[in-house]
């Protein structure tokens, strides 16, 4: 399978601080692969090294076969970026800030229409509005047309659904899924650890280190515990009691339950008596398959 | 005794003590309706979750109940004080962490708490007492003179927290405290709301991640200016018969979708 | 720190030195058809007094109007014929001054001292003689300008002004916007090169700024009664180089400021006080002290105030402000190869 984008060892600094820590990984022709890390993880400087915005200080990086550092000419144009702020002329209608992106790009908008017409469709009712007065949906929508308008190889989306709302995230995956038949290569990175199981492979990052890069459904069975979920109705002095117990090895708020981990990884019945001990009598524990946000709180 | 059950009790002990009470509030911007025929109460002790998509007018209703914007018609009462009348009286009584900007970069974890328990009125031997058990309690004892840009991101935001609430507000306003936060440091900090819920405290708050909606105790969803949902999550799921907050949203936001 | 103690430092330093009202060095020729003791005594007493210094001596009338539309002679002074035989025997002769009235202030301060020094000459001849009465009367004549209309001084000063700053400010706001808005990132990771992007900015502004010099010389002329007395179309070009000079240097000033704001503080801030006092816009460049003269040299309003001025108001040719024009354009150059090799093609 064609590697689209080898790194190896990839150290980046600003000053004192190091954004990049040894950074290895490949992405195969075609694949979905996902980013997924919390805000200061390296995300954003990974996706500027790869787009050759910058220059890692070490290590290597290699796209489409060509090297970032002497090649980002060409690189150039056959990459589609769509960076956090989703760079819009907020002053020029959404159907000139296709234009020009095609046209910067050598190409028209006829020329790529079907790429980009399921996704262009929904705004192409607005196409007079200033791209300043759309919706956080919309925006995102807009951007990323622009982005594929020149039939890109490789597509790099930078937290394209942050700031937007639960339904267009939902929607916009399901864009991204389409764009596969095109045999576009997609990488993407997010802070929403849900976001995951959409991608064929993910890698976890966090505070410049890559903690693993596996398909979501194997990293949530690399989840090297049983995990318990516990239900009562006073959550805070449910969160507490679990704390002191002490044959407990982990225990994570997880939503309207905690999730727990023991210590010997194997049910422990005397926990109904210490509950009952500080207080929670209503209490409903039963075992549960791992998320990869249970795994990432293992990994870190 | 059922989770639902155990929240009603409560409730209804407090039904007399609201911390706030929002009553058929309006807001317009020229001909455009922002804030469209309000109506909630928050209780005292409470976590209270705001929620709604970018522009349903989250940002609007937050600041008119901070005392920042001046309502358009209806009636808001805000720790016992009127909007509309007393907003300075309300500023004073409730505390407020606004997005990833809350503490002074250049100065130090010190200096910042020194800063704000100053502007709340709070004598210097209590500010020492007070910031002598938040840094205990945090484990930041080592970080008290290091500079707020120096701080990673977690520690940031749990020092705002404890920031804005150093004056023991009667209710604290959080507007999406955990956005691009680690998941280990925001699972932490709800921990922090909880305790600070425990203590006596009304919480007031926003967030993106629907399954944050999950810790409160009751929640209201906006959209397009309108409240088109309140309830604990745990109704709100048997309602729409789902099993988690993103359905819920979903199933409000685009009622044609599955 | 530095706008808080350097400006205001700066300020001072500035105005006090070069707001002086003293003439120093004015250039001064003289057409002698008289050439005797007492004109000899006159010229000398003029030329030591420290104001003034001798240019060449001229030899006919036709070369006055050449010498004064130059840049460097300010004053001629003419003896007529038989001038020392005259105020001898009649007891008084007449000396024509001719000024360049196109720099008001000057003229009017070389006026004012040579009154005083021929003054100071007639109680020397009166003292000398006790009795008669001998004077020296001074005719002064303003040329190109014979009312001294200031704004003659003010109109292509401000001329100069407005079109570096805003020129400047215009293209140096519109990249960093870029830069902040973030559609920069995505421009620079297209195929587009350096150089297609920097004219892209600068193009249609040039074309904007070519309208307003045409707006600004209509309304001079309409407003403030000031025509254009050389060739349009010389002014128009020297003008449309301008621009151009201006509109790199905001390119130029985009590559170094981060943000709008200081793009903004750099082009109008940065470079309003000095273009106002020291390009010899108000104060002569001549009347500054060296310091002061070597600056003005690295400023283009300078040599640009020069050229709209003689084509304005004195009328000249090319040829009178070729080397001004010159300058320019390697002024330009420079600005233009800078911008481009301090553009990045990354973002660190």
């Amino acid at each position: 399978m064609k590697k689209i984008i080898e790194a190896s060892g990839i150290n980046k600094f600003f000053g004192a601080k190091q954004a990049l820590k040894n950074i290895s990984f490949s992405v195969n022709e075609g694949e979905m692969f996902g980013f997924i890390g919390p805000d200061g993880a390296g995300k954003t400087t990974l996706f500027r090294i790869i787009t050759t915005l910058l220059l890692p200080d070490e290590g290597e990086m290699k796209v489409m076969g060509l090297n970032c550092l002497t090649d980002y000419k060409e690189l150039r144009r056959n990459i589609g970026y769509m960076p956090g702020r989703f760079s819009l002329y907020q002053d020029l209608s959404v159907e000139e800030n296709l234009n020009f992106y095609a046209t910067v790009f050598g190409t028209t908008v006829k020329e790529n229409y079907d790429l980009i017409y399921d996704i262009y469709s929904h705004i192409e009712p607005f196409k007079n509005r200033l791209a300043g007065k759309l919706s956080g949906g919309m925006k995102q929508k807009l951007a990323l047309s622009c982005a594929l308008i020149h039939k890109p190889a490789l597509l790099v989306l930078d937290e394209p659904t942050t700031g937007v709302d639960a339904v267009s995230r939902s929607e916009f995956w399901e864009m991204l899924k389409k764009l596969r038949q095109h045999n576009i290569t997609i990488i993407a990175s997010t802070p929403y650890m849900d976001e995951a199981m959409r991608c064929d492979r993910v890698a976890l990052i966090q505070e410049g280190k890559i903690l693993t890069i596996e398909q979501p459904k194997k990293i949530r069975a690399g989840f090297s515990k049983k995990l318990f979920r516990v239900k009562a109705s006073q959550k805070y002095k449910l969160i507490n009691a679990l704390k002191s117990y002490q044959g407990i090895n982990t225990a994570f708020p997880f939503g309207d339950s905690v999730h727990i981990t023991f210590k010997e990884n194997e049910f422990n019945d005397s926990i109904y008596e210490h509950l009952k001990k500080m207080g929670i009598t209503d209490v409903n524990i039963e075992e549960t398959s791992a998320g990869i946000e249970d795994r990432f709180l293992e990994l870190m | 005794m059922t989770r639902e059950n155990s929240v009603l009790k409560r409730n209804k002990k407090m039904k007399n003590n609201p911390v706030i009470s929002v009553k058929n509030l309006v807001k317009k911007f020229g001909s455009f309706t922002a804030n469209e025929n309000l109506n909630f109460e928050v209780y005292e002790g409470e976590i209270f979750g705001f929620l709604g998509a970018n522009g349903a007018g989250k940002t609007t209703a937050i600041r008119i109940l901070t005392g920042l914007s001046e309502l358009t018609s209806g009636e808001v009462t805000v720790a016992g004080f009127n909007a509309k009348k007393q907003p300075e009286q309300i500023k004073k009584n409730i505390g407020y962490m606004c997005q990833k900007f809350s503490l002074y970069e250049d100065m130090t974890v010190k200096e910042n708490i020194i800063l704000y328990g100053g502007i709340y009125g709070m004598r210097m031997k209590l500010i020492r007492e007070r910031m002598h058990s938040l840094l205990e309690r945090l484990n930041f004892e080592e970080y008290r003179d290091s500079l707020i840009a120096d701080l990673p991101l977690g520690l940031k935001q749990k020092l705002a927290f404890s920031v804005a609430i150093l004056h023991e507000p009667r209710i604290v306003f959080l507007d999406e405290p955990t956005s691009g936060v680690d998941p280990v440091t925001r699972r932490q900090f709800w921990e922090m709301i909880y305790e600070t819920a425990d203590r006596g405290i009304t919480v007031f708050v926003t967030t993106h991640y629907m399954e944050e909606a999950e810790y409160c105790d009751r929640v209201s969803i906006m959209s397009e200016g309108k409240i088109v949902a309140l309830d604990t999550p745990a109704e709100l799921k048997k309602q729409y018969q789902v099993g988690s907050m993103d359905e819920v949203f979903i199933k409000i936001a685009r009622p044609g979708i599955n | 720190m530095f706008i808080l103690f350097g400006i205001p430092a700066a300020q001072i330093l500035l105005f006090g030195f070069v707001i002086s009202n003293d003439l120093k060095n004015a250039r001064i020729s003289f057409l002698d058809l008289s050439k005797d003791e007492i004109t000899r005594k006159i010229s000398d007493k003029i030329c030591s007094s420290g104001f003034f210094m001798r240019g060449e001596d001229l030899t006919s009338y036709t070369e006055i109007n050449k010498t004064l539309r130059g840049t460097k002679t300010k004053v001629v002074i003419i003896f007529e014929k038989d001038f020392g035989r005259n105020l001898l025997r009649e007891g008084n002769a007449v000396l024509s001054i001719i000024a360049d009235g196109s720099e008001p202030n000057m003229a009017t301060l070389a006026t004012n001292y040579l009154t005083a020094i021929i003054n100071g000459f007639n109680s020397e001849l009166a003292q000398a003689s006790p009795g008669k009465i001998f004077l020296v009367q001074p005719e002064v004549r303003m040329f190109y300008n014979p009312s001294l209309e200031s704004q003659y001084m003010f109109v292509p000063g401000v001329i100069t002004l407005i079109m570096i700053l805003i020129c400047a400010l215009m293209t140096s706001i519109t990249i960093t916007r870029e830069k902040e808005f973030g559609t920069m990132e995505v421009l620079l990771v297209s195929p587009l090169k350096p150089v297609q992007i920097i004219l892209g900015k600068v193009l249609p502004y040039f074309i904007l700024s070519f309208v307003d010099v045409i707006m600004i010389v209509l309304l001079s002329w309409i407003v403030f009664d000031l025509p254009v007395k050389g060739s349009l179309i010389l002014l128009l070009a020297e003008s449309m180089l301008y621009i151009l000079l201006s509109l790199s240097l905001g390119i130029l000033i985009s590559t170094v400021a981060k943000t709008m704001q200081q793009a903004i503080f750099i082009s109008l801030v940065g470079m309003m006080l000095p273009t106002i006092l020291l390009s010899g816009f108000i104060i002569p460049i001549e009347n500054m002290p060296d310091i002061y003269g070597w600056i003005s040299a690295i400023l283009p309003p300078r040599y640009f105030i020069v050229i709209i001025k003689n084509i304005m108001i004195k009328g000249t040719g090319f040829l009178y402000v070729w080397k001004e024009t010159l300058v320019l354009l390697i002024f330009t150059m420079v600005f233009i190869g800078l911008a481009i090799r301090n553009f990045k093609v990354r973002l660190q």
